[in-house]
């Protein structure tokens, strides 16, 4: 092998472990459809040696959350209408990006406090609440006409 | 995923085997509302079996919550694992539930 070649391949090797898309996965808007997706990225947290409470809360909760709203909001439960769920994986984090083919939303506007007294008691608005308490960061931004949201979680 | 309902004395005892979450929410809804129905009063919920619960399993808790003090009756929670304390801890649902260590302390403070 060349030197060049060898430089290369140290390269790619180098950009490989910064960050891989560990999955690329399109699903239908169904959310029984959620669960076996949590399940193998769960799995796949554990084999990157995540940490066990994000293994067992911090990412299958902001997870289920962030498709579930993909699935009824955004997609409104039409099931001809696909979710993409990618992961890109790297030394210091996981990145998770859930995609739907909604209008998307304002995601500051659109997150409540569920812990204030006149809130407590609701059944609903949780969601946005545990997705941004669980994970480092969460965007949402529009891509080739899909609305995305984009979970960060650094390893502890 | 699954839940089983059984009468220990005059209480009624839930498990929640797997998830629970958007998916599987209203079969533990139903479940417990059709006890209601029957005249039940006491309820208490064990998640000794239970993975993680989402936004809407939290919701379906309350919602319970809610109809079974309507009615008269009471509902307590037992061995959340610390992952799940800390998601009722996160949403503040700690100060709202009875939440009891084990199923026997449950049983006992009713």
């Amino acid at each position: 092998m060349t030197p060049g070649g060898e430089s290369e391949e140290h390269n790619r090797s180098h950009r490989d472990a910064r960050a891989r898309i560990a999955f690329d996965w399109l699903i239908p808007s169904d959310v029984r459809e959620i669960e076996p997706i949590v399940e193998q990225v769960t799995k796949e947290c554990r084999v990157l040696a995540l940490s066990a409470r994000q293994c067992a809360l911090n990412v299958p909760v902001a997870l289920t959350e962030a498709l579930s709203n993909a699935i009824l909001r955004g997609n409104r439960g039409i099931r001809d209408k696909h979710v993409r769920v990618r992961a890109m994986v790297s030394d210091s984090s996981l990145v998770l990006e859930v995609a739907d083919e909604g209008a998307g939303f304002d995601l500051d506007a659109c997150t409540v406090d569920p812990t204030s007294p006149g809130n407590i008691e609701r059944e609903d608005g949780r969601g946005l609440f545990l997705m941004r308490s669980l994970m480092d960061r969460v965007e949402r931004f529009d891509d080739d006409a899909r609305n995305v949201v984009r979970l960060t979680l650094h390893r502890s | 995923m699954s839940f089983s309902i059984k009468k220990q004395g005059e209480i009624c005892v839930v498990d929640v085997e797997g998830q629970l979450i958007v998916g599987n929410r209203q079969e533990l809804k139903q479940k417990v509302l059709d006890e209601l129905e029957k005249g039940e009063k006491k309820f208490l919920i064990d998640f000794s079996q239970t993975g993680y619960i989402d936004s809407s399993g939290l919701g379906v808790l309350v919602s319970l919550s809610k109809k079974i003090r309507e009615q008269g009756g009471e509902l307590r929670l037992a061995n959340l694992n610390d992952d799940l304390k800390t998601l009722f801890e996160l949403t503040k649902l700690d100060t709202l539930f009875q939440i009891a260590d084990t199923r026997e302390r449950a049983l006992e403070s009713f």
